[in-house]
């Protein structure tokens, strides 16, 4: 059963918003429904997330996010279409099933913390559970406990207003994780926060996110914290969402234009890994066969080099296919094996920490599972392509077709490569 | 009749229709009105005795004290001078009574003035309807008040005080709307996200963080009724508003000066001990300052400049 299911969620403002419902599915536009006074903020958007992952919805603003957002805990209603927490339809529920939902099921993060100014951060931290009507040595013994998991352990008694941004950022996640609701809403929650402090709180939200479990619908207007955090990912424009599918997914077949112009200033070598981009060999040699099976195998594939595995597919080696020809003019029984120069991976490894390894090698990388076996290989040029993959989708043509010469200006994706 | 020349607009009577109205409610309830008027009467009076049974000078230290535990001890110190002089000038009678119609009115009146305040904040219908009735009650002049005011409830503390808190009353609901709504919406809202009920985010959000615009209201609630109360004078309110009908009528300038510049010293002593309560910035809410107070030693909160 997925955490968040929304289907088909409209959320306009304006007076009587359901006329823009039915126009916007008889095919109107936005601007059309502007001329009618209303304002179609969310349109049409459905996605579902699954207990433990999080979910990031991804837009510039005015793209209707946080509107999206709202509409899951009904600090907005939807206009139409509805939205399923834990398999239950809160759109229906009365204002006391709303709230003991919103106490039980869902917390969440604010874009500028909204803490109070007048409690003490352990207030603060206790405030959901206060609302719970829990007592208040339990209260104080539970925010203390999620104080030191965002790592503000014995700052219970300052007052807000005695913290830098980034620490009352952590007091309102504090909040929401001492609520101890299994999903968790954050509204651009590190958007307010300088460049070093919204790293590092990446880094503590994916951590906490590992050991807690907790399910996290994330919204941002940074695409590189959404490629970061998120294990799926909502592309989302002028109040509908585009696209849907993971940061790998996103960067190599954005689905129009728009995705894809939008992705193109990622730094595809900080999301992509070694797995999204390796090849599998053509073919490989067993570790017993002569130098004169490795010729054969060579001149049938046209290939420079050939990797030679172990039969538990641990690699044992490579030859060079010069180096194999000369073997076998004089006559050699062994393979003239390479193995210091090569370089191994794994498949999780980002290709940014892929290209010292592929530099200082004139062989391929190798990419090996954690038990040593092979996976896959990765070329330089493979390397160098997956690179320019993100480019707009141009004429199609992938840079190692493009015929040597001819550039087309339009196309600066081949034109940087070859 | 010399403006309805040259005009087809027909003359309507409001003045007698109003007065026909008033009439009617004196020739049918009097006695209601005759009664409330008693036991308004008996109140204010009350306040006023107690304000005049404490000894000058003991009342002039207390209310020094007041002053230093809000605000400084230079604000103490030209309190206290400032008071004295009032009791040199032989006004401290006159004075406590003024006091007394101000402290009754500002409590009438911000009672009444919250509760619609934050009714106008939650509900447009309430905001819109307040709104002109407001403005109405805010400039219509005074004195027009006290006509009505007197024949209803007879001469003394009555009608000056109710006209007192019907003028003084604006500014508190006002304030109060304007503070609420003020307050930053993504807390509010995060008030909502945890699953807290309308009246815990009226209680724990709201009215704290509302709390100096709030004030500031009732720092204007309590100068307009300092204001009124001596106009009130007029209805036969006792005090220091009285004693400057008298000196006009008696054309006594030295009494004039010596009721007006008592009026003056309640009146910068009651705004500066407000504006103190007030402050700027939600940590000097009330709460907050009592918190404070209650953790804190006396000598901490001196450096600290409270």
């Amino acid at each position: 059963m997925p955490a968040i299911e929304a289907n088909e969620v409209f959320k306009i403002f304006g007076r009587r918003p359901e006329r823009g419902v039915r126009a916007l599915q008889e095919g109107k536009t936005r601007e059309d429904l502007r001329k009618q006074g209303l304002t179609a903020a969310v349109i049409d958007a459905s996605f579902t997330v699954d207990p433990g992952e999080i979910f990031v919805v991804m837009g510039l603003s005015g793209s209707g996010k946080s509107t999206l957002i709202r509409t899951v805990n009904r600090l907005l209603d939807p206009t139409a279409g509805s939205v399923v927490i834990d398999g239950t339809d809160i759109s229906s529920l009365d204002g006391a099933a709303l709230r003991r939902v919103r106490r039980e099921k869902i917390s969440m993060v604010f874009q500028h913390f909204a803490l109070l100014p007048h409690r003490t951060v352990g207030e603060n931290a206790a405030y959901g559970l206060k609302v719970q009507g829990l007592n208040r040595s339990d209260r104080e013994t539970r925010a203390e406990e999620a104080l030191g998991m965002v790592g503000l352990g014995g700052w219970g008694a300052s007052m807000p207003s005695e913290l830098s941004g980034g620490m009352r950022q952590r007091v309102g996640l504090a909040r929401a994780l001492a609520a101890g609701t299994d999903i968790m809403l954050m509204d651009e929650a590190f958007s307010a926060l300088d460049p070093l402090i919204r790293r590092e709180m990446q880094d503590q939200l994916i951590d906490l996110q590992q050991r807690l479990d907790k399910t996290i619908l994330f919204i941002t207007h940074d695409l590189n914290e959404a490629m970061r955090l998120g294990d799926h990912i909502a592309m989302m424009r002028d109040g509908r969402i585009e696209q849907i599918g993971t940061a790998e997914q996103i960067l190599n077949n954005p689905v129009n234009n728009y995705v894809a112009e939008f992705v193109q200033d990622v730094d595809r070598t900080r999301v992509l890994t070694a797995a999204n981009v390796m090849e599998q060999p053509v073919a490989v040699l067993g570790a017993g066969a002569g130098p004169q099976a490795a010729h054969k195998l060579m001149r049938e594939h046209q290939l420079s080099w050939l990797l030679v595995v172990n039969r538990d597919r641990t690699v044992h080696g490579l030859v060079w296919s010069h180096q194999v020809a000369t073997a076998v003019r004089e006559g050699q029984e062994d393979l003239p094996l390479y193995r210091d120069g090569l370089r191994f991976t794994t498949p999780d490894t980002t290709l940014n920490d892929l290209f010292v390894d592929a530099a200082s090698s004139p062989a391929p990388l190798v990419v090996r599972d954690d038990d040593g076996h092979l996976v896959g290989v990765i070329p330089d040029v493979t390397l160098l392509t997956a690179m320019a993959n993100g480019q707009p989708a141009g004429n199609g043509q992938s840079p190692e077709s493009a015929p040597p010469g001819i550039q087309t200006p339009t196309d600066p994706s081949t034109a940087e490569v070859i | 009749m010399d403006d309805q020349e040259g005009t087809f607009i027909p003359v309507i009577e409001v003045g007698e229709w109003v007065e026909g109205r008033v009439d009617w409610l004196t020739g049918n309830f009097r006695e209601a009105f005759r009664t409330f008027s008693d036991l308004l009467g008996t109140l204010i009076n009350g306040l006023i005795d107690a304000l005049l049974f404490v000894p000058p000078d003991l009342m002039i230290l207390l209310l020094a004290l007041l002053g230093f535990a809000l605000r400084s001890w230079q604000f103490a110190l030209g309190s206290a001078l400032g008071l004295s002089a009032v009791v040199a000038m032989g006004m401290w009678e006159a004075a406590m009574q003024t006091l007394g119609i101000v402290v009754f009115a500002t409590v009438v009146a911000v009672l009444i003035a919250v509760p619609i305040g934050v009714l106008a904040a939650r509900n447009r219908v309430v905001s819109n309807i307040t709104r002109p009735v407001l403005d109405f009650m805010q400039t219509m002049p005074a004195f027009v008040y006290l006509v009505p005011a007197v024949i209803l409830f007879g001469i003394g503390f009555v009608p000056g005080l109710l006209s007192t808190i019907v003028f003084a009353l604006p500014p508190g609901v006002r304030l109060t709307e304007l503070g609420i709504r003020q307050v930053d919406a993504e807390t509010v809202e995060a008030g909502q996200a945890f699953g807290a009920t309308p009246r815990q985010i009226l209680r724990g959000i709201q009215l704290p963080l509302a709390t100096p615009t709030i004030m500031a209201g009732v720092n204007q609630v309590i100068m307009l009724a300092l204001s009124m109360a001596v106009i009130a004078g007029m209805a036969g309110a006792d005090g220091l508003g009285k004693l400057i009908v008298e000196s006009i009528a008696r054309l006594n300038v030295g009494l004039g000066a010596e009721a007006g510049l008592s009026v003056v010293v309640l009146a910068i002593y009651l705004d500066r001990l407000t504006a103190a309560i007030g402050g700027s910035g939600a940590d000097k809410s009330l709460g907050a300052m009592i918190r404070r107070s209650k953790g804190r030693s006396m000598a901490q909160r001196v450096t600290t400049g409270i």
